[in-house]
């Protein structure tokens, strides 16, 4: 899809010649924007498109609102980034934030899932499910309600301004802000408790952080989905540019049948169609379309691949009684096959589908497994370094550390400490009231939260060989429960 | 130079005028967006000047009609602080050092604040976590001078060593060799004995000389088996704690000039909640008996 930069040159001037140099340098270099003005249509892609969007708005809007029960104490909202409380919540999994590298796997599987689904059937995620497409088709929505269709609204550009023009444009931009503050108030919702954060941000007690997000989405969505719409696509968005490395020959794209649509025309009621192609030129394929552009000029950057330029030549071809499907998702290669009278083929295995199904597959075991066999026990010792090791007055040799233990479960816990390493070594704990030497030691930690103990373990003189001796604490849940291990180290002075 | 603005036939720009052999500059101007942003910080950095202390006079400054100042939100942030510690400071106020002990709220709160209150007073001297220096005893090891229990330690921090506080922990080594109670070479044989009390094997025979002037001069402090005696603080020389180094040359020195270390007394300094806060945590620090 090489973007043809003389043509583009001409359009921008007229397509008047690029002759001299002095007329190329006065070129402006940003393109001004050509407003698109889609018109409505229906069919199958459109219906598709509709449902889409229903289930994705729903899913964006409803889920902070599910319950989900946890216990006393912890929240019972289903979906819930706790940022202060340090944990993600989702539905019964819990992740804490040293678990941070499920996220980065959900990304990566999110990732390589679009790589398949682009190479299986071409650019179907920026057509139906992205967030700048979805919410591009509820603005349109909205300012079809309002401004009415394609030819209504040019209309009214046009118009001078006058109070029905103005009461038309204060309505549309007050419906797409109150779409955007909901769409930021939604976002925010995610990461607190919503039905609190719902009524703290109507009475004007919510944080400042709540304020300032709902704000930020509030505006981005307006400028996004409201003014910036194709050109998101176009000129911000990356995906569309590096994308094409995952299309082939193969993989379904929204295609003109060029072999039967040429030579192009209108077309009289009742006379002949032979020597000719079925296109009559109507431009419904270009009205329709979201980004602007004629599909009939062959595979372009611009294009999303939301087929609704099929639903509107579909249509039109019924009218005129010619077979449908000029316009219709299908490979290059069944293009070409299609034009030599050949029946068309789907290669759904292909190497590189193959090799993102692999990819996917490893991934989803990986992340599963990882995910399986998450400890509800984790222990992290860090060792005193001021003083790094005490000499006691019979030469015994102390070192101090700070034990925590993650108990990730939801019942508070008890365990046994155990050293292996450093013979006969004493462990102490500091804590209140209780500084016995007793075996075996226990410990204690509350249900989902971090317990911290500061533990001094003793060894005698002789037992000492070496300036730094490994030391394994060990942590057993005493129901069994699973245990933690940690390999630190014992110091003493030189040799 | 010549300065005749003119403009340049390919770009239609305005050039500077300057000619440099042969060479024009164009004179592009600034982008809109910057300079309107430009503008904009020039305004921004006007209401800045009126609400915020900007211009000095003479012999002071104009405060600004909000009257902001760094220091007041500071003491107001330490102020909100101070109010969320003052019920704790209360309790530990109220109880006993034993009573902080066995509370596990108020002995967290303590050993807290006691690390924060011991790195800003006593680590200078004492080391961070405790760790001691020559002449500045370590208070993480099961040694003590004036004893290590919750009122020993609490006295010592309150009131010091050897300074002119009423309750002053005090006593005084003699200059056993600059006063010339003993000559030099007795001096010597006291110091292998007192090697020899921990266990270190040196001249046997002059430890033995040392064993009866040890007796004599020493005894009355340090104890007959040089087991210390923490009511005069002195040292335990039986054990393997040297506050001032355990060599024989570092013991001689001792023995001629005697030591006398000193401490401020904290009582003069400090709240009653804070020196109890420091008490528990030089207690926790792993040598309180």
């Amino acid at each position: 899809m090489p973007l043809d930069v003389t043509s583009r040159l001409q359009e921008a001037e007229g397509n008047a010649p690029v002759s001299t140099r002095v007329q190329k340098a006065s070129v402006p270099l940003y393109a001004n924007r050509i407003k698109v003005y889609p018109k409505a249509v229906t069919g199958k892609f459109r219906t598709i498109k509709w449902v889409i969007l229903t289930v994705c708005l729903s899913v964006y809007y409803l889920v902070p609102w599910l319950r989900w029960d946890r216990g006393p104490g912890q929240p019972d909202q289903a979906v819930l980034i706790d940022m202060p409380g340090r944990r993600a919540y989702f539905f019964a999994i819990e992740i804490w934030p040293h678990e941070i590298y499920f996220l980065a796997g959900l990304l990566i599987l999110g990732a390589v899932s679009l790589f398949l689904v682009t190479s299986l059937l071409g650019r179907v995620w920026c057509g139906y499910a992205c967030p700048q497409t979805v919410w591009t088709d509820l603005f349109m929505l909205v300012e079809r309600w309002i401004e009415g269709d394609r030819n209504a609204r040019m209309k009214l550009d046009q118009q001078p301004l006058s109070w029905s023009k103005a009461a038309k444009k204060v309505a549309k931009h007050a419906a797409w802000l109150v779409i955007a503050a909901g769409t930021g108030g939604a976002w925010v919702f995610y990461f607190t408790d919503a039905p609190t954060a719902f009524a703290n941000i109507f009475t004007g007690q919510a944080s400042v952080t709540v304020y300032f997000f709902v704000g930020l989405f509030t505006t981005t969505t307006y400028l996004l989905a409201g003014w910036a719409r194709e050109q998101v696509c176009t000129y911000m968005c990356p995906w569309p540019r590096f994308q094409a490395a995952m299309l082939d020959e193969h993989s379904l794209v929204v295609t003109y049948e060029k072999w039967r649509g040429e030579p192009r025309g209108k077309h009289k009621a009742g006379t002949s169609w032979d020597g000719r192609g079925d296109c009559i030129d109507c431009r419904q394929c270009v009205a329709v379309c979201p980004t602007g552009i004629d599909i009939r000029d062959g595979q372009q950057l611009e294009c999303i691949g939301c087929g609704l330029c099929i639903d509107a030549c579909n249509a039109v071809m019924e009218k005129i009684g010619r077979p449908q499907d000029l316009i219709r998702f299908d490979t290059l290669l069944n293009q070409q096959a299609r034009a030599r009278g050949e029946p068309a083929r789907y290669k759904l295995l292909r190497p590189r589908t193959i090799l993102y199904a692999l990819l996917l597959a490893t991934i989803v075991t990986v992340m599963l497994v990882a995910f399986l066999l998450r400890p509800t026990v984790e222990v992290s010792v860090l060792r005193d370094r001021a003083p790094l090791f005490v000499t006691l007055s019979d030469g015994a040799i102390r070192n101090g550390y700070t034990l925590k233990i993650l108990n990730k479960t939801n019942a508070d816990r008890t365990y046994t400490l155990s050293l292996t390493g450093v013979p006969s070594a004493k462990v102490n704990v500091i804590r209140a009231g209780d500084e016995s030497a007793d075996e075996p030691v226990v410990l204690s930690a509350k249900a989902d939260s971090v317990a911290t103990y500061r533990i001094y373990v003793t060894a005698p003189a002789h037992a000492i060989e070496a300036e730094s001796t490994p030391l394994v604490f060990t942590l057993r849940d005493r129901d069994g429960k699973g245990s933690a291990e940690y390999h630190s180290v014992f110091l003493g002075p030189e040799r | 130079m010549p300065t005749k603005v003119e403009k340049d036939q390919i770009t239609g720009t305005r050039t500077t005028g300057h000619e440099w052999d042969g060479i024009k500059e164009l004179d592009t101007p600034l982008p809109k967006w910057w300079l309107y942003v430009f503008y904009a910080t020039i305004v921004w950095s006007l209401g800045v000047f009126i609400l915020y202390p900007s211009l000095p006079t003479l012999s002071t400054y104009f405060p600004g009609i909000t009257g902001y100042w760094s220091r007041a939100e500071l003491a107001e942030n330490l102020k909100a602080q101070q109010e969320i510690r003052a019920p704790f400071v209360k309790r530990i106020q109220a109880a006993s050092l034993e009573e902080i002990r066995a509370d596990p709220e108020l002995f967290d709160f303590a050993v807290a604040g006691g690390r924060v209150i011991f790195a800003e007073n006593c680590a200078a001297c004492h080391g961070a976590g405790g760790a001691g220096a020559k002449g500045f005893p370590n208070l993480a090891d099961d040694d003590w001078l004036w004893g290590g229990d919750l009122e020993a330690i609490r006295h010592t921090i309150a009131h010091g060593v050897r300074n002119a506080n009423a309750e002053s922990r005090n006593s005084a080594m003699p200059r056993f060799g600059a006063d010339g109670i003993l000559t030099p070479a007795q001096i010597a044989d006291v110091a292998e004995y007192v090697l020899s009390l921990s266990g270190t094997a040196g001249d046997r025979e002059a430890a033995e000389r040392g064993a009866a002037l040890f007796s004599e001069n020493c005894a009355s402090c340090h104890g007959e088996a040089g087991e210390g005696n923490v009511e005069l603080g002195a040292p335990r020389l039986s054990d393997k704690i040297w506050l001032y180094g355990g060599d024989k040359a570092s013991i001689v020195q001792t023995i001629t000039y005697s030591r006398n270390g000193t401490m401020p007394a904290w009582s003069e300094r400090l709240d009653e909640a804070t020196i109890k806060m420091l008490t528990i945590y030089v207690h926790a620090l792993g040598g309180g008996k």
